[in-house]
């Protein structure tokens, strides 16, 4: 027995010592039918993933480096032609600014609507009943899909709808506005919708992030004589900084790619002012039938989300 | 030994498991990646064609399958599977079809999307099936042409003629329908003089669906007997009579008659303010009729002929929208699939088609049975017997761009923002791009 011991504990340092690798156990075993099993377990997805995302982003790629692609029967390489095209085109500069701007401002609407609802929904000095009946409320605006939420907003914000109705009934406007009709109104019409549509969300999650906070540190600070304000910047910022950077980068690429709420409500007008890059991409393709500029305008949307993914992914992995 | 071979059996069974699902979705992906539109049907046994249209979800239900059911009993070898969506699902559908060559056997079509379907040799020409099947094609009201060859048959048309609130026009004091753009100005105004949420007239020009600028502004281009193309098919936007319309449709927005939120209403928000009782006068389709007077029985309304220009006289052109029909160039049973344009084209199941949609057939020799119907399909019908259909946008290459960029040129002199020279001369050079 002992020597067998031994044998097993000397012999990969001798062997090192003498230069030779040690022999892995793993190569030594002959290719059995079990060593593809792994491979088996994750083919479905692989080939998913394949199918359903790799292979149509590459055509989309390659279609943007094609003249006419698809209403043409051969196409040929047209370079950047379709990039310089969509770049310099004023509708697609107009929609990258409109959509610059609605998805800047929902997301920052969403991060303090949300943070504001979350820190009412976990006060002390409300009961609970009350903060179950507001959470009730709260989330209601995440409960309808877009076409619902489109459709309803539409009506209330007729020119003879029902907030029209009550701002000129308490005095607030002299006569109805076009909300979405008015090219002065448009933008911040829809850009309000989003944020109605999408603060619950943010809500909840913030909600989750402020239970979490020890109360300790709170305690601790408030030993130390720290205000409400004090408290809420060097305690409860921090401590929410993850999730809020996290909410805020997701946020940014969701909203990018909204297209239902604005094609159900404005459908881009009036006078191109809620044009987005996704209406723009869609108009291409499907009204145009612009296949190579729509996946030039694709691609471009593909990465700006990509850049904002990145930093996502970082943000995450520094977490 | 006793314990290990089971352990060895299940593991098999997992891997066996777990490769057969990946089999099964690589055999799906292939099913789904493969072209043509056909159905299955060994030469031997019945074809099955795919037929995608959005007609069935707005018939009757049960109407459009019992329609089918019958094609398929006059021919046994023939099967249909119909792939019905609304409207705006189809196109999508087809639009993606039409690019991948995918297209099902048998397909719905709107005029506006045959040049474009044409030139991508997504649908079949017709001509050429007609004539192998020895097909009379006198019978037919009309067909949509491409260079000479017929890619889409109007199955059933539907007219938008003009609709009034006789109710508020009464109220408002004006006694007749107007018939020429003097009496409608002076009703619309009138109706809007009565206040409160009332307008005259009701313009959507919604950039998303922008068909409000066939329907609701060339409609009054096309009641005076007027065109907005050469007579070689190239566009005249700067023409005088497509200057007159463009300001009359101007005069009536400054002259505050136009309901509010024109430039993002959408057609369904005009039929919603006119069955409100919003709207004095809208130009809609008879295909609307039912549906109004579903919503609001007590609205008292009729239909008339679009007012033309005060001193035209001639034949006035009434807007249409059909349900045409077109034949997948990659189809490989387009014979069969001609045997059902030709069911659907013959007499009796266009009338009844017809019947059933509230519209007017595309046979020429079918009668649609307005017994049932309400009493104003039958003025209507009338109405159309008295002038022609008209709708330049039919046939034309990017249709809907072309509204699209007429809309938002008009949107800018609506507002005030250019003269209606200039939206006319921007217009005629995009379209000109596209031509």
């Amino acid at each position: 027995m002992e020597p067998a011991h031994i044998e097993r504990t000397v012999v990969p340092e001798a062997a090192a010592l003498q230069g030779k690798t040690p022999t892995a156990p793993g190569r030594t075993r002959p290719f059995t039918l079990r060593s593809l099993v792994p491979y088996g377990y994750i083919s479905p997805t692989a080939l998913l993933i394949l199918v359903l995302m790799v292979i149509p982003i590459a055509m989309v790629v390659s279609y943007s480096f094609k003249d006419n692609v698809i209403v043409e029967q051969n196409p040929v390489f047209a370079g950047l032609a379709n990039y310089t095209k969509v770049l310099t085109d004023s509708n697609f500069l107009v929609a990258l600014k409109n959509t610059f701007i609605f998805i800047t401002l929902s997301t920052l609407v969403h991060l303090v609507l949300g943070l504001a609802f979350a820190m009412m929904l976990n006060t002390a000095l409300l009961s609970g009943i009350t903060k179950a009946l507001f959470r009730i409320i709260y989330i209601l605006p995440w409960l309808f899909t877009i076409a619902v939420i489109a459709v309803i907003w539409r009506l209330m914000l007729d020119p003879f709808g029902v907030v029209n109705y009550i701002l000129t009934t308490v005095g607030a406007l002299e006569q109805g506005v076009n909300w979405l009709a008015d090219p002065n109104t448009a933008l911040w019409a829809v850009t309000f919708i989003n944020v109605w549509s999408g603060y619950p969300f943010f809500m909840i999650s913030l909600l989750a992030g402020l239970q979490g906070i020890s109360a300790d540190l709170y305690e601790a600070a408030a030993v130390d004589g720290a205000n409400g304000i004090q408290r809420f910047l060097n305690v409860t910022i921090p401590q929410l900084k993850p999730v809020l950077i996290s909410m805020a980068v997701l946020d940014l690429i969701w909203t990018s790619q909204q297209f239902a709420l604005i094609w159900m409500t404005t459908g881009g007008g009036p006078l191109n002012v809620t044009e987005v890059l996704s209406t723009y991409t869609y108009k291409q393709a499907f009204s145009s039938y612009e296949f190579a500029t729509a996946s030039a305008s694709a691609v471009i949307i593909l990465l700006i989300t990509m850049i904002l993914a990145f930093f996502y992914v970082r943000q995450q992995r520094e977490t | 030994m006793t314990v290990g071979r089971p352990r060895f059996q299940g593991r098999l069974k997992r891997l066996l498991g777990v490769v057969t699902t990946a089999a099964m979705l690589g055999a799906a992906t292939a099913g789904c990646g493969s072209g043509g539109g056909s159905g299955g049907g060994s030469q031997q046994g019945p074809v099955t064609l795919e037929f995608a249209q959005w007609w069935g979800p707005e018939l009757p239900e049960g109407s459009f399958d019992k329609l089918m059911s019958d094609f398929e009993s006059q021919n046994p070898n023939i099967k249909v599977k119909l792939l019905s969506a609304p409207y705006a699902s189809t196109k999508q559908q087809l639009v993606s079809g039409a690019a991948s060559k995918t297209l099902p056997d048998v397909v719905g079509l709107d005029g506006a999307w045959v040049n474009d379907f044409a030139k991508q040799g997504a649908i079949a020409d017709l001509s050429a099936l007609m004539a192998d099947a020895k097909y009379d094609s006198s019978q037919l009201a009309s067909q949509i042409q491409l260079d000479g060859k017929t890619y889409m048959i109007p199955v059933v048309n539907f007219v938008y003629p003009l609709f009034a609130n006789k109710d508020l026009l009464s109220k408002a004091g004006v006694k007749t329908i107007p018939s020429n753009r003097s009496e409608f100005l002076d009703a619309a105004k009138k109706v809007s003089a009565l206040g409160g949420n009332v307008k005259g007239w009701a313009l959507p020009l919604d950039a998303a669906v922008p068909n409000g600028i066939q329907n609701d502004v060339m409609s009054w281009l096309w009641a005076s007997g007027g065109s907005m193309l050469t007579k070689d098919g190239k566009p005249n936007l700067t023409s005088p009579e497509v200057k007159s319309t463009v300001e009359y449709v101007k005069s009536l927005n400054d002259a505050g008659v136009v309901a509010p939120g024109a430039l993002t209403m959408k057609e369904q928000d005009k039929v919603e303010k006119f069955t409100n009782g919003q709207v004095g006068m809208v130009i809609d389709s008879l295909a609307h009729i039912t549906l109004i007077k579903k919503n609001n029985p007590n609205l008292q309304f009729t239909v008339a002929a679009i007012p033309a220009e005060d001193s035209y006289t001639g034949k006035r052109g009434l807007p249409y929208a059909s349900w045409g029909i077109g034949i997948a160039e990659s189809s490989k049973h387009k014979a069969e699939a001609f045997k059902l344009v030709q069911f659907l084209m013959s007499q009796q199941p266009n009338a009844q088609l017809s019947t059933l949609a509230n519209g007017f057939p595309g046979n020429k020799t079918a009668e649609p049975d307005f017994s049932k119907s309400d009493a104003l399909f039958k003025t209507a019908f009338d109405i159309y017997q008295k002038g022609y259909p008209a709708n330049e946008f039919v046939g034309l290459p990017k249709s809907e761009d072309l509204m699209r960029s007429f809309d938002e040129q008009l949107q800018l002199a609506l507002t005030g923002r250019q003269s209606v020279d200039d939206a006319l001369n921007k217009t005629q050079q995009s379209w000109a791009s596209v031509f």
